[in-house]
């Protein structure tokens, strides 16, 4: 299922209630985040590369492993970014109901934390101001790229990823026919990954979104990649199915680096959600090794 | 001749390459870089073609050299260099036989080129080798010195004349148009378990091998 905003319960039912949060400490936690995540990968991610250098049968791929996580371990020292592409700054958003943001203006004050973040922690800017006539680099990485929910409660959840690109441009997307159902899904998800191939980084992470519309899918399958890595669906029909496409998915033979073995995917995260009579709308977003995420509650 | 092998059976290069260097590099092997190569990738290939356009010099002669595809991050005090791993080699596939045919011997990035790149390295003798994707932090440590020495406005993806010391690449295309990707991942591709269109030919060749290693 998708995951539906967070519930607190009880619902906050005390009217005109409504707490204050300076857009100043918005800018803060972001700029932190950034700051974290582009040299310490979370503890999962550790535990995963570990486990896929357990299982990995081919030699070279259980070198490539043993470099990755050197190199996992050294950006941890906080000297050298994980990864010289730091990404698109993703920003997951859920916004309390009964927040007064003051101060300044929302997406300002994040932009502001990607700004100082990037700026002090000594990050690569790789957005250019526009895609077609102007493929300037804006030099602080801003615009971050924004989804908000609104939820209820009196606090903002904020989760960043610094999403790499080489994964990133690997992405597929299609809207398949009800008739292609669960095994056209399946096989949408192999063939993406089959041809990803070496640029997407393997090991890495299969986020799949199911349902929805156009542009719903999309945005659900980034979602799978925010939930804690290797955590399986706790729809049990969906686990299963991320079980097998996990397995298949390694059967694809590209292991570490496309260079061959057992290891291609660390985790495969499917969400669903209702959609239309008359689509199957399936997208799937590839995150590489350098899984760079991390949330605070405000 | 600047190859030399080493006893594990990795070979050791250093730029500027001749053709006998490059003939001497096959796909699938482990090579060490080092000597001074060129950072460049999109922008900074998109303006040396326009400059070619115009009938204007490069700011450096690609004759024998080595292009890096990489755009690193930016370096703390004190330190030579930031995060500097490989970026997509296929997005520089619509440039790079522009610099093949003005003598460039090597070129590092990372994932598959296009048929047509490899044909190319072939007619040139020239070499694509690929760097560890997604492992910046440890590309750093092999960086010797960095310099831009043209389009400082690119930022990140300014030319950079920069000195590797034993930098860790696989070579994936050679001169004899060899691609190592399709010949890496065969011998571990499971057909039992894949639709009929992703199996390869030929997985029980190699089963009790060591995956070409």
């Amino acid at each position: 299922m998708c995951p539906g905003p967070p519930r607190p319960a009880p619902y906050n039912a005390l009217v005109g209630t409504v707490r204050q949060i300076e857009a100043a400490e918005i800018t803060r936690v972001v700029r932190e985040l950034c700051m974290e995540i582009c040299y310490t990968v979370p503890a999962e991610m550790v535990e995963l590369m570990r486990r896929a250098r357990e299982r990995e049968e081919s030699p070279l791929g259980r070198q490539i492993l043993d470099l990755l996580i050197h190199n996992q371990r050294l950006a941890a020292e906080g000297e050298y970014p994980y990864c010289q592409d730091t990404g698109y700054t993703v920003v997951f958003l859920d916004l309390g109901q009964d927040v007064h943001v003051i101060g300044a203006d929302l997406y300002g004050a994040i932009d502001e934390g990607v700004r100082q973040g990037y700026g002090d922690g000594y990050l690569r800017g790789s957005i250019v101001r526009d895609p077609l006539f102007d493929r300037r680099n804006t030099g602080d990485n801003t615009p971050g790229f924004v989804h908000t929910r609104v939820v209820p409660g009196d606090q903002i959840r904020i989760q960043v990823d610094a999403k790499g690109a080489g994964s990133e441009n690997m992405g597929k997307h299609a809207m398949l026919k009800p008739a292609d159902g669960l095994e056209g899904v399946k096989h949408f998800v192999l063939k993406a990954v089959a041809e990803s191939g070496p640029n997407a980084c393997p090991p890495g992470i299969i986020g799949v979104g199911v349902g929805g519309n156009f542009e719903m899918s999309a945005v659900i399958a980034k979602r799978a990649l925010m939930r804690k890595v290797g955590q399986p669906s706790s729809d049990p029909q969906i686990a299963e199915l991320e079980a097998e496409l996990y397995e298949k998915c390694n059967a694809l033979g590209l292991g570490p680096e496309a260079l061959g073995g057992t290891q291609t995917v660390l985790a495969v995260h499917v969400e669903t959600m209702p959609t239309h009579i008359a689509s199957l709308p399936v997208a799937v977003n590839i995150e590489c090794h350098a899984h760079r995420t991390g949330s605070r509650v405000i | 001749m600047s190859v030399e092998v080493l006893g594990d059976g990795r070979k050791r290069v250093r730029a500027p390459l001749s053709d006998d260097d490059v003939r001497a590099l096959d796909a699938g092997d482990v090579v060490l870089v080092s000597g001074n190569v060129y950072a460049a990738r999109d922008a900074a290939h998109k303006r040396m073609v326009e400059m070619l356009d115009a009938g204007e010099p490069l700011p450096f002669d690609p004759s024998g050299q080595i292009v890096y595809y990489v755009g690193p991050t930016p370096e703390r005090p004190g330190n030579v260099i930031g995060s500097a791993g490989p970026t997509t080699a296929s997005r520089m596939d619509r440039w790079t036989p522009r610099l093949l045919e003005l003598g460039l011997k090597g070129i590092i990035g990372k994932g598959g080129r296009g048929p047509a790149i490899r044909a190319e390295l072939a007619r040139h003798t020239a070499v694509y080798m690929a760097a560890l994707g997604g492992g910046g932090a440890l590309a750093a440590l092999r960086v010797r010195s960095q310099k831009v020495i043209a389009f400082e406005d690119l930022g990140t993806e300014a030319i950079r004349a920069m000195e590797l010391d034993d930098f860790p690449v696989w070579v994936v295309n050679d001169a004899t148009g060899q691609d190592y990707y399709s010949e890496a991942v065969r011998p571990w591709r499971r057909n039992d378990l894949l639709p009929e269109d992703l199996r390869v030919p030929g997985p029980e060749s190699a089963a009790e091998g060591d995956g070409g290693g």
